[in-house]
């Protein structure tokens, strides 16, 4: 037992690196931020491209949406990191993990979007048509609203999964929570900021999960 | 041809750097199969178990089941893995990094398909096992033959959905120096200075899980069609 707190609990080393990990938390949380940013933002806006029937684009779209809801994250990731860069794109990793992120949640909430207004009764469209409403008018005041309620629960169990991805920045070498820890235990020979990396991963997800189970519990949202 | 896109070729389909990396890419692939044969059943498995203790368990049980479920829920998967290989060493207990990868995933599935299974054996009404009961059925053959087949269609979306993100979480044992698919592409990229072996390697990816992914919207259309009405 106490060498298990030496190892895992080793108070002196936790004094001294814990601020530098605990600072990794404020990247980590920036690219969470910025992953639902573009996640959320982008889907919506090729869910309704798609409802739209824009020509051609919707094409990029439909493509877009099979490659990055298929690929796992950490392949994005490492593909725009350092595969990019000979295409003359050069991220920083900050902006290539929330890059890559956002665009795996993009293409997960496009499609949880379009499903979610074309799973809402012809009726909704027809009762608006009959009282005189404009297509512009019908989408964004009588359909949008209703489908997003219906797309909460999948969206926000999607995207949680993929906020945890913010971690994999550590393979490109974003100074985040976990990847300070990792250079903090190699240098201390002692894994008690990995201890304190999982407390703090802990901190910030837990909470999004138990939310989440409320939510589909209490039904706020209808299912 | 325009320069552009001849430069683009050279660096993305470059042939020379693909035949060079094809080997490691087709070793890389098949430890990449081997993991989400062991991992794949070992976390649904474990799930299952998770589920029908909790549909069959009394309100601690219940209680314990749902803490062990949101905890490995909360842990981001790769943190999982770094503690095990790199952190359970200090303890003395070193794992190979395919066990460890295999263990990670496990337990962060378990939880996953855990609460998936949860989810689909309580939504099953009592009034079922009652009536198997009255019928003299013994509370395992209820559950097999009665309340299972049942759950299984209702949650046939998430299960899917939730094997399709186990095979491609494999990929983080990359970072464990297991040299799967995206491994093998990354050391071919360095010893080629050409990332065509990443572009390969995406590729395959696609090629080998998009039917899947395809397969699983068509299951989550239909589950929303039956929640809008």
């Amino acid at each position: 037992m106490e060498r298990f707190a030496e190892y895992y609990l080793n108070l002196e080393i936790l004094q001294r690196y814990g601020p530098e990990i605990v600072a990794g938390l404020w990247v980590t949380l920036g690219v969470a931020v910025a992953t639902v940013a573009i996640g959320l933002g982008m889907g919506l806006a090729m869910a309704v491209a798609l409802i739209a029937r824009v020509p051609v684009l919707r094409w990029v779209i439909g493509a877009w949406i099979e490659v990055f809801r298929t690929l796992p994250q950490l392949a994005v990731i490492i593909f725009v990191y350092f595969g990019l860069p000979y295409a003359g794109v050069t991220l920083s990793p900050f902006w290539a993990t929330a890059g890559a992120l956002g665009a795996v949640l993009s293409a997960f909430a496009a499609e949880i979007f379009r499903s979610s207004i074309q799973a809402l009764p012809q009726g909704q469209w027809d009762a608006a048509a009959a009282l005189g409403l404009r297509f512009r008018t019908t989408f964004f005041r009588v359909i949008l609203p209703q489908a997003i309620r219906l797309a909460v629960p999948l969206l926000t169990n999607r995207t949680i999964a993929i906020t945890k991805g913010t971690a994999l920045g550590t393979a490109v070498a974003l100074p985040e929570i976990l990847g300070r820890a990792q250079s903090a235990m190699a240098i201390s020979a002692n894994p008690s900021p990995l201890t304190l990396a999982a407390c703090l991963y802990l901190i910030l997800f837990l909470p999004l999960v138990v939310a989440s189970r409320w939510l589909e519990a209490s039904r706020v949202v209808p299912r | 041809m325009p320069e552009w896109l001849d430069l683009l070729l050279e660096n993305f389909a470059d042939p020379d750097s693909a035949t060079k990396a094809w080997p490691l890419l087709r070793q890389g692939l098949w430890l990449t199969l081997q993991l989400t044969a062991v991992a794949l059943p070992l976390g649904m498995l474990a799930g299952l178990v998770i589920g029908m203790l909790y549909a069959l368990g009394g309100r601690i049980t219940r209680a314990v089941l749902i803490v062990y479920i949101d905890l490995f829920r909360a842990f981001p998967v790769l943190v999982l893995l770094i503690l095990v290989y790199v952190g359970l060493p200090f303890v003395g207990l070193t794992l190979p990094a395919f066990a460890a990868a295999v263990l990670a995933l496990v337990l962060n599935n378990s939880g996953y398909f855990g609460e998936i299974f949860r989810a689909g054996l309580i939504s099953i009404p009592y009034g079922q096992r009652e009536a198997a009961a009255a019928l003299g059925l013994s509370p395992f053959r209820t559950m097999r033959l009665v309340v299972l087949p049942q759950a299984f269609r209702a949650i046939a979306a998430p299960l899917a959905s939730n094997a399709l993100e186990l095979v491609k979480a494999t990929s983080i044992a990359s970072l464990a120096s297991l040299p799967e698919l995206l491994r093998s592409a990354r050391v071919a990229q360095e010893q080629t200075y050409n990332p065509t072996p990443l572009m390969l390697a995406a590729l395959m990816y696609f090629v080998m899980l998009w039917p899947f992914a395809r397969l699983v919207a068509r299951l989550e259309r239909r589950m929303l069609a039956r929640g809008a009405r």
